[in-house]
């Protein structure tokens, strides 16, 4: 007795919408489970984990802080992803873009006025893809491994992150704390809702950037010609478009939407450069980016879905004393299902049990 | 049509009995019934036949006798025996070898190496590239045993499995289409061997849709249709019209060349002293090329694969650039280093070889696949603002091109992968011929596709050039050629001989060439003609 799987013919659109959902039910199930066998009411931990962070509009607020970064990079990411090239390093540009776009609030503190927030931005995007352009053209030049390349990046923009708020950006007055000056009013992202709470125009930047991507992918020729090039290189040839440009173009969108989630992130929530100033969002977005299915409208439900993951993981810590770890276990549980879902709308399982014997068989020693 | 027992041949009856006895044979996949109830008997020092068109269900018949798959119901008797075969090693351990259709080899392995894993001792590697070359070389079929499978074309792969099941010197031996890559000369000494190995008392299942071959070589022959035998009959009795009728059910449509060439057509593709450095070490160097395909004209190609075939053809359409523009010229103008695109925007359409993965994206629809080569010569009709794709436009010239070369498809817009070869192969065709293109140049056009479908591409290439376009078809098939082809060339290591009007061409000339010999040296057997 064994499982195939048998691909189906055409998968179902209605299936592929309510996936996610489905997922979701199943990781509950899961997780109730789970949280009963640790001993905790497994209702109570449910609730912690999915109601309690929606409850206060401050929280919602907090929300849309951790989903912002984590949505602009994933749908930058979608599209190297879509067309083949697996760009690792979105945490380097992250921080690249920061860097980038905290030149004018820290180095020139005095160049005060309504410019300076649109250039930051613009130099944030301009630092992340040119980080980003340093693998890609590894890649399409000497053929190098973009995994390692732009992996490897990561830890020299960090390097370079903690080397330069503690050596020469280092605020005056600032104690010898390792932190830059604050930014100046001019250079903080104003926030949507000032009286609700803390979000700001990140969020708004995140959708904005993945209905864009998800017109372009799914609209466009270029998007065409990213999937082909992505699902089938030669076809890709032969339909006139170039891989190794197509190389350059993923890497130099996603460094850009990298980039611009690390200006958003030190300009808004944080308000100067420190040491770290990230939990790991480049990198939490590959997964948020294949939670959404590559798709850009996928990618913002599912930056949603994990921001609130990490949300109700501490309210969860916190009210029930539930490890950080069993947490960690639940986000697993959560990729494994919408995985799994996803698998199980392109294939279908088969249960094949033996062949019925030949009549009368003899086995030939 | 002779009955199952009237026409048994007299001669190989007598000598030792059956070797094989399949009765009832019967595989289900899903709803298809692809083997119903097959009965086969093969005698000891027979070649037997099985013939059928595409989707007959011989392969599936012939996995289920090499043990790839097993039986839904039904018996196997071998030697007499009752016998259930599990598993390929099972099968070669009971004497029955196999040469496979769709090759069953490792690429990044080498021949020899290949053919070592196939064999149950532990042998060393040098003896066993030794074994193969001496088998290679004595039934004529050229092979460096140390050259990487995924370097090889099509036909030198399909050595590598015909000697990997000479050497395990089976009793009983399958061959799946094992001439289809094959000059008409190396078919000759493949034939030989084969009578050699039917006088050393061996038997050989032939499984072919060549009806003269079958003709000549098979002492027996069972036809299916649609998983079905329709009859076991006497191939030296029957008519190759009599044959095709059981195999199809039907009279096959036969391609009608109509109308002459007119010799001063405008020329619209050109080609001057074309050369392409190899690629890799495997990759066949082009060595001055020229070629000239005039207005209403078909061009056929012949060689065996690997002779620089799919690097021209890479060459002509635009994926490998050349040095010179003047190079390639389309419809009079220079277009040496245009890409692809550029090319089909002077007129021209390319169809390669491989179906998927080249000619189309396996998990794109069809529309998307249509899209795939027209987004730039079409860009008026396909495309809207801001480089939108209109998919309802896609959609209904999708339609238009499944309605036009009649390609049968399982739901509205499936995914290329979902098509089978045959009807993939049209809709590919279809999507050129949809646009009229001046220039049309097909990389073997019906490798692996039903004599029908095989027929309906046939026509429609023919057609084009009535109409006024240039045709260069490349291809393996000779009856193919000879078919189509107002003129034909021949490719060997990488140099394209001068074009011979078809009235001159025969299966002996064009073979000698496609051996790499000159004309005049002609020593080989008269009976190649089968025109």
């Amino acid at each position: 007795m064994r499982l195939e799987l048998i691909k189906r013919p055409q998968h179902s659109v209605l299936f592929s919408a309510i996936s996610p959902l489905i997922a979701l039910v199943l990781t509950m199930i899961a997780g109730a489970i789970m949280f009963s066998v640790l001993g905790k009411n497994p209702l109570d931990a449910l609730y912690y984990y999915f109601i309690d962070p929606l409850r206060e509009t401050w929280s919602l607020h907090e929300l849309a802080i951790k989903a912002a970064p984590l949505i602009l990079i994933a749908v930058g990411l979608s599209v190297c992803f879509l067309s083949n090239n697996w760009n690792i390093g979105a945490e380097g540009q992250f921080i690249a873009g920061a860097i980038a776009g905290s030149i004018l609030p820290v180095v020139f503190p005095d160049f005060q006025n309504w410019l300076v927030l649109p250039l930051m931005l613009i130099m944030g995007m301009a630092g992340g893809a040119a980080y980003a352009a340093v693998p890609a053209f590894l890649k399409a030049r000497f053929n190098t491994n973009e995994i390692l390349t732009s992996l490897m990046l990561v830890y020299v923009a960090e390097l370079f992150l903690d080397w330069i708020v503690r050596g020469p950006w280092r605020d005056p007055g600032g104690m010898n704390f390792p932190e830059t000056r604050d930014f100046h009013s001019f250079a903080i992202l104003p926030e949507l809702m000032p009286a609700a709470g803390r979000a700001n125009w990140g969020i708004v930047f995140a959708i904005i950037a993945a209905l864009v991507l998800w017109f372009v992918l799914g609209k466009t020729r270029k998007g065409f010609e990213i999937r082909v090039l992505g699902q089938s290189p030669r076809a890709g040839r032969f339909a006139g478009f170039s891989a190794s440009r197509m190389v350059m173009v993923a890497f130099l969108i996603s460094g850009a939407l990298a980039g611009l989630a690390g200006i958003s992130e030190v300009a808004g929530a944080i308000g100067q450069l420190q040491p770290s100033i990230s939990p790991g969002y480049g990198f939490t977005a590959i997964i948020v980016a294949f939670l959404g299915r590559l798709n850009p409208l996928g990618i913002v439900a599912a930056g949603f879905v994990l921001a609130l993951s990490y949300l109700g993981g501490e309210a969860a810590q916190i009210s029930l004393g539930l490890s950080d770890k069993a947490a960690r276990a639940f986000q697993g549980m959560l990729l494994f299902f919408v995985l799994g879902c996803d698998t199980l709308i392109h294939y279908r399982i088969r249960l094949v049990g033996r062949a019925p014997q030949v009549r009368e068989a003899a086995e030939h020693v | 049509m002779t009955e199952m027992g009237a026409g048994v041949d007299q001669l190989h009856e007598g000598e030792g009995g059956g070797l094989l006895d399949v009765r009832g044979l019967t595989k289900i996949f899903g709803a298809l019934k692809a083997c119903d109830a097959i009965d086969l008997s093969i005698g000891k020092g027979e070649i037997h036949a099985l013939l059928g068109e595409n989707g007959a269900g011989k392969s599936t018949l012939v996995k289920m006798l090499f043990g790839a798959l097993e039986p839904a119901a039904g018996e196997i008797h071998w030697k007499g025996q009752p016998v259930a075969i599990h598993s390929p090693g099972a099968a070669r351990h009971l004497g029955i070898g196999m040469v496979f259709q769709h090759f069953s080899l490792f690429e990044a392995l080498t021949a020899a190496e290949n053919i070592m894993l196939s064999l149950d001792e532990k042998t060393p590697i040098l003896q066993v590239a030794e074994r193969a070359r001496e088998l290679s070389k004595a039934y004529g079929l050229p092979l460096d045993p140390f050259a990487h499978v995924g370097d090889l074309s099509v036909g030198e792969r399909q050595r590598i499995e015909i000697i990997r099941c000479l050497l395990q010197k089976p009793d009983l031996i399958i061959l799946d289409e094992p001439t289809s890559v094959l000059t008409p000369q190396e078919a000759d000494k493949l034939f030989e061997t084969l009578e050699t190995l039917r006088d050393e008392g061996k038997s050989i299942l032939y499984i072919s849709h060549r009806l003269e071959e079958v003709k000549r070589l098979c002492d027996r022959a069972t036809v299916l249709r649609h998983g079905k035998v329709v009859a076991h009959c006497d191939p030296r009795q029957e008519t190759a019209a009599s044959l095709a009728r059981m195999m199809v059910g039907d009279e096959v449509a036969t391609v009608k060349r109509t109308g002459s060439v007119d010799a001063g057509g405008q020329a619209l593709l050109e080609v001057r002293e074309l050369s392409r450095p190899s690629a890799n070490p495997f990759a066949v160097p082009l060595r001055k090329i020229d070629l000239l395909v005039r207005s209403g004209e078909v061009m056929g190609i012949a060689g065996v694969a690997g002779n620089g075939q799919g690097e021209l053809f890479e060459a002509l359409s635009g994926e490998a650039l050349q040095q010179n523009a003047a190079t390639i010229r389309i419809r009079d103008k220079d277009a040496g280093r245009l890409g692809i695109s550029g090319r089909r925007l002077l007129g021209a359409a390319f169809v390669p070889e491989e179906r998927l993965g080249h000619g189309a994206a396996p998990q794109m629809r069809l529309s998307e696949n249509l899209f795939l080569s027209r987004h730039v010569t079409d860009a008026k009709a396909l495309m809207g603002a801001f480089g939108t794709v209109r998919t309802g436009a896609l959609a209904k010239a999708a339609a238009r091109i499944v309605k036009v070369m009649d390609v049968r498809k399982s739901g509205e817009d499936p995914e290329a992968s979902a098509l089978s070869g045959g009807n993939l192969q049209k809709f590919i065709i279809g999507r050129e011929l949809d646009r009229q293109p001046a220039v049309m140049v097909v990389n073997q056009p019906t490798w692996g596709v039903d004599a029908g479908a095989a027929a309906r591409i046939r026509q429609a290439l023919i057609d084009l050039a009535r109409s006024g376009s240039a045709v260069l078809v490349i291809s393996q098939d000779l009856d193919e050629l000879f078919e189509m082809c107002d003129s034909v060339a021949v490719m060997h290591d990488g140099r394209l001989s001068a074009p011979m009007p078809i009235a001159e061409a025969t299966f002996e000339k064009i073979g000698l060439l496609m051996g790499g010999a000159t004309p005049e040296r002609s020593e080989l057997p008269e009976e190649a003609e089968t025109a």
